[in-house]
């Protein structure tokens, strides 16, 4: 499955058939610093990915002059 | 996961909380945070003009979605910062956002008012930029809501930004900072205005999923800026608390603005007086904004 990540922006391929929390484990995102996006829709940490799914993890922080 | 109110399909899990929420109930779970962060600090009031500061990002367009829905008089306040094409994005995403539903914006310029945009400012006074960019904008929205004769001024900050601020502030036993760390700043002269926090207590991911929710083109690009700035790393060190035990920001915040903040408050009184160059409000002779400017001005 694909999964595209920002800032910078980049896509990256990893195996899928398993629940999201798994997948962000495997890329060291801890799960509150993300918005999994599915399509136009959010999925929670326990949802399955399958292996043709395209999610796409939008950092939530931010930061500097605030 | 099932939504906590509904029982359909959530889409959000607030870990904090101990509940996950589908998308109308999440809405609605935002916008009565947004109405009990106003109502405990009596931030507005129903009928008064609001001047809301957008960057372009999901926490000020979320702020600004939110107080228009909830029937308040706004007007945008957007912050030329002069940062290459971050800020040429920044701005047309509100500008976009303000012609979408009809509402006014200002777009003041820091490079018109400073001297120099925040890059050159960066150089001139060798100093994080995110230090004289911080700077300008605390005194360009005061300025610009004086000039229009807006009382008060809403900013996005929001959960994990204020715990960060009181982190670092702590890390360094900032007691100024501290006695002036609130959700709500209230007017302490005739030349300052009221400044609120309508997202206090709400987190970055629940901002993030408001303005996603509500289909809100915000820029998701980070300020080039950023990198390596000390609040980031402050809320990274706050993440790995939360992830471990979740709360702990909200509990880290709230406890400090409860039962801590009122001692240095009570410590902390200065005496404020008017800037001798631009009449704005210091506690020296000239304010620092000046100062800023100068320094630009000289190097340049």
């Amino acid at each position: 499955m694909k999964v595209i990540l920002r800032n910078p922006r980049r896509e990256i391929e990893v195996a899928g058939g398993r629940r999201v929390k798994d997948v962000l484990r495997e890329l060291h995102i801890l799960p509150e610093t993300v918005l999994v996006i599915r399509g136009d829709e959010l999925i929670t940490a326990d949802q399955v990915v399958r292996d043709g799914d395209t999610i796409e993890l939008r950092p939530v922080m931010s930061g500097g002059a605030r | 996961m099932k939504c906590r109110k509904c029982g359909g399909t959530a889409v959000l899990e607030l870990r904090r909380h101990n509940a996950a929420f589908c998308a109308p109930d999440f809405l609605d779970f935002f916008r009565n945070q947004v109405r009990e962060a106003v109502r405990k600090y009596r931030m507005l009031d129903k009928d008064e003009h609001v001047l809301v500061a957008v960057s372009g990002g999901k926490d000020s367009l979320a702020l600004w979605d939110v107080l228009l829905d909830e029937g308040y008089r706004t007007t945008g306040l957007y912050l030329d910062l002069g940062i290459f094409d971050y800020s040429v994005e920044s701005r047309r995403k509100c500008e976009e956002f303000a012609a979408g539903r009809g509402v006014p914006l200002i777009v003041a310029s820091v490079a018109e008012e400073v001297g120099g945009p925040v890059p050159v400012i960066k150089e001139v006074t060798r100093r994080p930029p995110c230090s004289g960019c911080g700077l300008s904008k605390r005194y360009l929205m005061n300025r610009v809501a004086l000039d229009r004769g807006i009382g008060v001024v809403a900013t996005g900050h929001n959960l994990d930004d204020e715990a960060a601020t009181l982190f670092g502030s702590i890390a360094h036993w900032q007691t100024d900072a501290l006695a002036r760390q609130s959700p709500a700043l209230p007017s302490t002269h005739a030349k300052l205005v009221r400044r609120v926090k309508p997202l206090y207590r709400l987190s970055e991911l629940e901002t993030s999923a408001y303005a996603f929710l509500r289909r809100i083109d915000y820029i998701v690009e980070e300020c080039p800026f950023a990198k390596g700035a000390t609040s980031i790393a402050h809320k990274e060190i706050l993440n790995r608390m939360e992830d471990a035990s979740p709360g702990a920001k909200h509990n880290f915040l709230f406890g400090f603005l409860e039962k801590g903040r009122a001692a240095f408050e009570r410590a902390e009184a200065v005496e404020l007086r008017e800037c001798a160059r631009c009449g704005q409000v210091t506690t020296g002779t000239i304010c620092a904004f000046c100062k800023l400017a100068d320094q630009v001005k000289r190097t340049l």
